[in-house]
């Protein structure tokens, strides 16, 4: 990819501007994420050539760089209802989550020189759903949860991150757009490979995790 | 100027951010308040506003706690008396953006009659009910916007009873902007509420907001709803017409007027809060 803002030194892998955070520790083995490369990446690699990045390219970080905000946010809302429910360990989870998807965002932004994000054309998103793909559903949660069911939810988003890009260079009508999209469509299909290995470690939930001595809702048999 | 640069001289003022107080919501995991609450922070960013600007107003039940999860002005008041509350402060303080935010039982039951005397007032406020069809915060009864089928220990059988249809009522009774949302696509809520609080007048907006706890079948909601087929229309008679053949699931402005929203004219105080504040003493 040649989206270069001609203002950061670059590394072949991008993985240097990683902050040592993203080695950390979790309950239930590393984070799986936290060993991914940087996004980011595809742009630092080719920051070297030049160029200035073709306006589909320019969008295409802008939308890349709204998934991972989103993303962000969207786990640091399910790490504070999780936190209110006094599930501690998921809540841990999904803030580490957060963290991480707030790390990547920061790193779009850094290695584009955005000082403001800039809006997408006509101030319009163009998903495939209702929300970016990489942004879970709130109806996803229980209270109950384990962070397997987490680890679940962050597989399914990084998974539809990954078909979102695929989609992208496969309907790219020209070489740097493809390239650049395969390229984020590598990193994240690499995020769900750390995802499944970070799940293999981690117990799967006992049967009957949801069930609740003292339900919220006895209305049902 | 290049693609890049252009973009990014165009600034993002305020981010939704901003909005959100340091309170964690006290919601149900998985309730679709948490994504209306992201809508309405995301509204207030899309028109630029500021905290100070803007009053959040709310009567009682679960969305109801929706003011203090603002970094706004907040009032929550008592049951069902949002309404009448957004607009005493509306009038005294024409300048405040007031949102007014509340249930379906709030709203439509125990505010009943404020919410149809609110929509022909007209004054320029906008109201979101998050609608669950049920009473959550109470464990579950049926609300107004209750299926008349449906079954739990507390309505055995269902209810029998008819729903209620806020829209129809909204329009019937005058509210200058009518439309209807879903909690699981915060993004075009967000669009909705900003064009609800820009218009000027009562603006009503039902937000379809799933009660996990006591309705989990409501998680089907995000694959019933769907964009209205059809655009904003200013013609009641048309709007209505629409109305007769809703299911309730279609998402979008339904109606946008131009009726001109009641402004009283703004008088001078005549006594102070102090002298006021006199006549209560006991």
């Amino acid at each position: 990819m040649s989206a270069n803002t001609g203002r950061k030194k670059v590394t072949s892998t991008g993985r240097a501007a990683a902050p040592a955070k993203r080695t950390s520790s979790a309950k239930g083995g590393a984070p799986a994420k936290a060993a991914a490369p940087a996004k980011g990446a595809t742009r630092k690699r080719a920051a070297s050539a030049g160029a200035a990045p073709s306006d589909k390219v320019l969008q295409l970080m802008i939308h890349a760089y709204a998934m991972e905000a989103e993303a962000a946010e969207r786990y640091a809302e399910f790490a504070d209802a999780m936190e209110v429910h006094n599930n501690s360990e998921v809540a841990e989870l999904f803030r580490k989550m957060a963290r991480i998807e707030n790390l990547h965002a920061q790193q779009i932004r850094e290695s584009m020189g955005w000082h403001t994000v800039p809006p997408p054309a006509d101030n319009v998103y163009r998903w495939e759903g209702l929300e970016a793909p990489e942004t879970a559903d709130h109806g996803d949660l229980h209270y109950l949860m384990t962070p397997h069911h987490a680890l679940q939810i962050a597989r399914l988003n990084e998974e539809r991150a990954r078909r979102f890009y695929a989609k992208l260079a496969i309907d790219a009508s020209d070489d740097e757009m493809r390239r650049a999209a395969n390229e984020m469509s590598e990193e994240e299909a690499d995020h769900v490979r750390l995802i499944d290995e970070w799940l293999s470690r981690t117990p799967a939930p006992e049967a009957g995790w949801s069930t609740d001595l003292d339900p919220p809702n006895y209305n049902t048999d | 100027m290049s693609a890049q640069a252009a973009a990014t001289a165009v600034a993002t003022k305020i981010s939704p951010v901003t909005f959100k107080s340091d309170y964690k919501p006290i919601w149900c995991p998985g309730c679709g308040d948490y994504s209306v609450l992201s809508s309405v922070t995301k509204a207030f960013a899309i028109l630029e506003l500021e905290p100070h600007q803007i009053a959040v107003v709310s009567g009682i039940g679960c969305s109801s706690r929706i003011p203090a999860y603002t970094s706004c002005y907040g009032y929550h008041g008592i049951h069902g008396r949002a309404l009448a509350a957004g607009t005493g402060l509306k009038v005294a303080r024409p300048d405040l953006t007031v949102l007014v935010a509340g249930g379906d039982g709030d709203g439509y039951s125990i505010g009943g009659n404020h919410f149809m005397h609110a929509c022909r007032r007209n004054v320029d406020m906008t109201y979101v009910v998050m609608d669950n069809h049920v009473y959550g915060m109470t464990k579950g009864q049926p609300s107004p916007t209750t299926e008349p089928d449906w079954n739990s220990k507390l309505s055995p059988g269902g209810t029998g009873l008819r729903v209620f249809h806020p829209l129809v009522v909204a329009l019937a009774a005058g509210a200058n902007f009518i439309g209807r949302a879903f909690s699981g696509d915060p993004n075009g809520t967000a669009e909705i509420l900003a064009q609800a609080i820009r218009t000027p007048g009562f603006s009503f907006v039902e937000i379809l907001s799933p009660c996990v706890t006591f309705r989990p079948e409501q998680r089907e909601w995000k694959n019933v709803v769907r964009p209205s087929p059809v655009e904003a229309t200013d013609d009641p008679v048309r709007a209505t017409r629409r109305l007769l053949t809703d299911d309730g699931f279609n998402i979008g402005v339904l109606f946008k007027g131009d009726r001109a929203p009641y402004a009283p004219p703004m008088g001078k105080a005549r006594k102070t809060a102090a002298e006021l504040e006199e006549g209560f003493a006991l």
